[in-house]
């Protein structure tokens, strides 16, 4: 040893593994405009693909003339039902086992649905074809109210299902009856109810609202004819679910389909399902024999691909005189728009909503989901959120302050009186999830200390004084979200979509210099995977993350896996990579014991190498073992040195966490100001600190986004009228608050490096934070409950219906 | 979002413009920031056959001083008011207004001379331009002519403009020094457009206001001055009282459309706050 031996700090310090708040790498490229998104891609020959849309939400399809489109300079070809007919593609089956028309067959369901591909030797003269296209439509009545689609003079959307009174998931009530999903235990929960000496019922809703990543959806196909194979890149959350799709619709062999995700401009669930686009640009390619790309404008990402939410939960909670739980009981109307093309796991209707019982312990429970179709956009995708996670949370989460409120109770108190104890876990729920692990009680009690809860709630009392006597018109209010999500789909006994179970996977190989390259099916939107799935396996086998190399989104060079959303990436593709490395090191240990002459327990891992117990002198770096991999292993053994790991998780995770909004609202205007944010993360164990506080960063400024004034709103007879960033809530740095992040670790145990994944919490946990703040805000002048979107103007509304406006 | 096919002329001199457009008709459009025409065009709700860009025309960029008025070149651009320092110190609400026109990339582009023709209730620059009681200076194939701004907006799109003229420059008269002013601006976020605007620019004597004139975007389908609301200000220390009859009288004559950004009465509602608000600012301002 001399003064040149670095530390065991410093060789820690120089892997820059797990912990460390490593720079993201992709940022070098994404930050110099060098990314390479589905719109940089430009193949020679490359032609372009647009839709005409209907501008009827509900409408017969009398006649489509293309005559005049296809006389339009650059005008190649106009695709119709007619025309994917011949090749059986005219519907295509959804994620939820439904059907969706791919071009209009006959109806328009939805204003915006897509009628026509007109297709062309550049974007400019694909538009001019469109306005060509003439398309003749009978108007027919539109089914906009979800609460009036089972009405007995309710126009049949469907009539395709008409007379077919069970679907992909049971029986159907209606002809715009979708499904009934029901979990918990019936009898038991009425007979709380019935028992009960305090109970709460709300109708509360969960508006519908939009992923709009910034990249909107696209995609290039291009068919070899020669060699039949057909290549995709497209913006791919779950890019080999899409091949093995595109392989059983199309009948093309799953080999000769490669399908390429390059880097994705966010995703947050509108990039899970298939679209229109993708089927209509592959048949134009195979058509045409030339690549055919398709790229979403904002107005058709905002109306016809993938909404989310729409819930419509009738919630009610029984409990004691106390402020003990003793029942939960929930029906949801699911408005699903004109096809179930939900992206939830195949056998989970609403997704895991089951998770409703949220972070309480709830003897009994009972929850039914009636999912009905509209004349609206399909979707209800899991917008950065485990699937119908954020519904539940909110669902909950509201439902907690309602009960405070009538108990005359402080909500944090009410919850801290029903939370899951420490040593309860693993929890069984009542409506049947076991929840891996969690400290509720420890985290709730963080949050109130560091916000000064108490002060606070003393400083709104003596606010609320001052608007009695008139000195002030602004009302303050304290918003708590307490959630525990779902995340991490899933274990092969819950999940499976399209009957592939929802594993993921990792392929490292390490190469002789002591560099290497990991491969993963999981798919990157913008989460940094490049940075944290290196930084896993340069923990778990020494060497350095910025020698590892991580690839993902190409189905012929990745293994096969289920993709990013769900916040299941972490929890299901992070442990596979770290289930890979263990593979690697276990057989560098068995080369490290050939080259020191010991037997392998006699060597113990030493941060970036393997050493000899008792003979610290005897060390062997794996930077050297990688050599050793390809010129001297033990006799018997295979040269290199790579591992595959497949891994189906034995359980979900169940990431948690305290938020605190803080806010005042000026009753004349309704403007708000979000005066704190305050949000507690538990995750388990952390990979990144700074990748995680930038994704909370991120989701809660979508939650905001949410529970003040993002939404995609239809006007009575069904246009929808939030087609733009001008009327449909984005917000700005100016307008985005200002957030305080804080954490608690409670490793998950199942999980191989503990940790729960953390890109949706915020999301999940951000809308309930400000919806309860406003609430509160408005609960003194006597409200129970105001639905979202609280913008400006209906905060003033509510402000005038409860008296405190003339 | 694609526009249809268009020409694209590129004039070097008023005259060549209103030849241009004189020549090509009603199909043809002049093009200055392109912030509002682009867009519709994009969506082809507007579908010109030829676009005459006025920023090669260097007669119509600046802002001077000639003796009591400032004159702003019609292809000024909003940033180019910002970084006026003429603008900061004679006519400071028009710095001010112009700060709360979307945001820095749209005022890199944006003129305010096509802010103040475009016709759009939406606007900013109209109902200041009214407050501070500018003249508009058109020109076309029969010569030129001004037009108050007062005057210039007939309905949502529609002004005196004739076909053929182009807005070539705006007079201002400088307010008298020690006037109090104020824009207040309702909006949902950066970039979006009032939910309803006050402006008001106003002097004082011996805590009295002397003379006010307030003007309002976007509650109407023109901009509006609110003549009966200064005149209930004027002679008043603007007690609560007063302040109360002006927002009534400013609020009779709102007439705004419902959208995203709220119901009728809502906006109606607020657009009178604005009022007290920037009568409120004003005051406090004024020397």
């Amino acid at each position: 040893m001399n003064d040149l031996t670095p530390t065991r700090e410093q060789r820690t310090a120089a892997l820059e593994g797990m912990g460390c708040k490593r720079k993201r790498v992709e940022d070098i490229r994404f930050t110099q405009g060098r990314g390479n998104y589905v719109d940089d891609v430009k193949l020679p020959g490359m032609l372009h693909g647009d839709f005409v849309r209907s501008p009827h939400p509900h409408a017969r399809v009398k006649r489509i003339d293309d005559s005049a489109a296809l006389k339009v300079p650059g005008v190649l070809a106009v695709i119709t039902a007619e025309t994917l007919k011949t090749v059986n593609l005219a519907w295509m089956p959804t994620l939820a086992g439904d059907v969706q028309m791919v071009l209009a067959d006959g109806k328009v369901l939805f204003q915006n649905q897509e009628v026509a591909f007109v297709v062309a030797t550049d974007r400019y003269a694909a538009d001019d074809g469109i306005n060509a296209v003439i398309v003749e439509y009978e108007p027919l009545p539109p089914l906009v109210d979800p609460f009036k689609a089972m009405n007995a003079d309710a126009p049949v959307l469907r009539e395709d299902l008409v007379g077919k009174m069970s679907g992909a998931h049971g029986p159907r009530k209606h002809d715009n009856h979708i499904f009934e999903w029901t979990v918990g235990d019936k009898d038991l929960t009425d007979a709380a109810f019935r028992k009960a000496e305090v109970t709460i019922k709300e109708m509360i809703s969960y508006h519908r609202t939009h992923p709009s990543p910034l990249e909107t959806c696209q995609c290039v196909c291009s068919f070899d004819k020669i060699k039949g194979e057909l290549t995709i890149y497209g913006t791919f959350q779950a890019p080999h679910v899409i091949r093995t799709v595109v392989s059983l619709i199309a009948k093309l062999p799953e080999h000769k389909i490669h399908v390429i995700a390059p880097d994705i401009g966010g995703g947050f669930g509108n990039k899970v399902g298939a679209y229109p686009g993708y089927i209509c640009a592959a048949v134009a390619s195979i058509v045409t024999g030339k690549p055919v790309k398709w790229v979403e404008d904002r107005i058709e990402n905002l109306t016809a691909t993938s909404f989310a939410r729409d819930y419509h939960m009738t919630t009610e909670v029984a409990a004691t005189k106390e402020g003990k739980v003793t029942g939960l009981r929930v029906h949801v109307l699911a408005d699903h728009g004109a096809f179930d093309a939900c992206a939830d796991p195949s056998k989970w209707p609403a997704g895991f909503f089951n998770i409703v019982t949220g972070s309480y312990d709830f003897p009994t429970a009972h929850l039914a989901v009636d999912g009905v179709y509209t004349n609206k956009a399909p979707g209800g995708v899991a917008y950065r959120c485990s699937f119908r996670v954020t519904e539940a949370a909110y669902c909950i989460e509201r439902a907690m302050d309602i009960l405070a409120q009538k108990l005359n109770m402080d909500p944090a108190e009410l919850r801290l009186k029903n939370f899951i104890k420490a040593e309860q876990f693993p929890y069984h729920s009542a409506l049947g999830w076991e929840y891996d692990s969690g400290d509720y009680h420890t985290a709730m009690r963080k949050m109130m200390e560091t916000t000064g809860y108490a002060a606070l709630r003393k400083e709104q009392a003596e606010r609320r004084a001052a608007f009695a006597r008139g000195e002030t018109r602004d009302i303050m209010g304290l918003g708590i979200s307490f959630f525990t999500e779902i995340v991490g789909a899933g274990p092969s006994k819950n999940c499976d979509i399209l009957g592939i179970a929802m594993f993921d996977s990792c392929e490292i190989r390490m190469h002789p210099t002591g560099a290497g390259i990991a491969r993963v099916g999981s798919k990157s939107q913008g989460q940094g995977h490049e940075t944290t799935w290196a930084q896993i396996i340069a923990t778990e086998i020494g060497i350095p993350a910025d020698n590892i190399m991580v690839e993902e989104g190409n189905t012929d060079t990745a293994p096969y896996g289920l993709g990013t959303y769900g916040s299941r990436s972490t929890p299901v593709a992070g442990a596979a990579i770290a289930m890979a490395a263990r593979k690697i090191k276990a057989k560098a240990q068995m080369i490290a014991a050939y080259k020191l002459e010991v037997h392998e327990d006699d060597l113990e891992f030493d941060i970036d190498g393997f050493r000899v117990r008792g003979l610290p002198e005897k060390f062997m770096s794996m930077k050297d073992i990688c050599w050793a991999a390809y010129n001297s292993v033990p006799p018997g053994m295979e040269p290199g040195l790579e591992a595959v790991s497949y891994y189906d998780p034995p359980n979900m995770t169940y990431p948690f966490g305290a938020y605190l909004c803080v806010m005042d609202i000026d009753v004349d205007t309704g403007v708000y100001k979000v005066r704190r944010f305050y949000a507690l993360d538990d995750c388990g164990t952390r990979i990144n600190p700074m990748i995680i506080e930038g994704q909370v960063h991120g989701g809660l400024t979508e939650a905001f986004a949410i529970a003040m004034g993002q939404e995609i709103r239809y006007d009575e007879v069904g246009n929808v009228v939030t087609g733009s960033f001008m009327d449909f809530f984005m917000p700005t740095a100016v307008e985005t608050p200002h957030w305080e992040t804080d954490f608690t670790v409670t490793p998950s145990p199942h999980h191989p490096i503990g940790a729960k994944g953390v890109g949706e919490s915020p999301n999940v946990g951000g809308v309930p934070a400000f919806s309860n703040a406003v609430n509160d805000a408005f609960s003194f002048l006597g409200s129970t409950h105001i639905q979202m979107p609280h913008d400006f103007w209906r905060n003033w509304k509510a402000a005038k219906d409860l008296g405190a406006v003339a | 979002m694609i526009p249809g096919p268009f020409s694209y002329h590129r004039p070097a001199s008023v005259a060549d413009a209103v030849k241009l457009l004189v020549d090509l008709g009603e199909d043809a459009r002049p093009l200055a920031g392109g912030h509002s025409l682009v867009p519709m065009m994009k969506l082809r709700l507007a579908t010109p056959a030829h676009l005459i860009d006025l920023r090669g025309i260097a007669a119509l960029k600046g802002v001077s001083r000639n003796g009591n008025n400032l004159v702003i070149g019609a292809m000024t651009t909003q940033h180019e008011l910002l970084a006026s320092d003429e603008v900061a110190k004679s006519m400071p609400i028009l710095h001010e207004a112009a700060l709360l026109i979307a945001d820095p990339q749209v005022r890199y582009r944006g003129t305010i001379g096509g802010n103040v023709a475009n016709g759009d209730p939406g606007n900013d620059m109209p109902a200041l331009m009214m407050t501070l009681g500018a003249t508009y200076h058109l020109e076309g194939a029969g010569g030129a002519r001004d037009v108050a701004a007062a005057d210039f907006y007939q309905g949502a799109y529609f002004t005196a403009l004739e076909p053929g003229e182009i807005l070539t420059s705006i007079t201002v008269p400088v307010p008298a020094a020690g006037h109090g002013y104020a824009y207040e601006k309702l909006k949902r976020k950066v970039g979006d457009y009032a939910t309803a605007a006050a402006a008001v620019v106003l002097t004082m004597a011996g805590g009295k206001v002397a003379t006010c004139s307030i003007g309002l975007t976007n509650v109407h389908e023109t901009p509006l001055l609110a003549t009966d609301a200064a005149n209930a200000v004027i002679g008043t220390s603007l007690d609560a009282a007063t302040l109360k009859k002006a927002a009534a009288a400013a609020s009779a004559i709102m007439s705004p459309a419902a959208d995203a950004r709220g119901p009728v009465e809502y906006r109606k509602h607020v657009g009178g706050i604005m009022v007290t608000r920037a009568l409120q600012r004003a005051a406090a301002i004024a020397k």
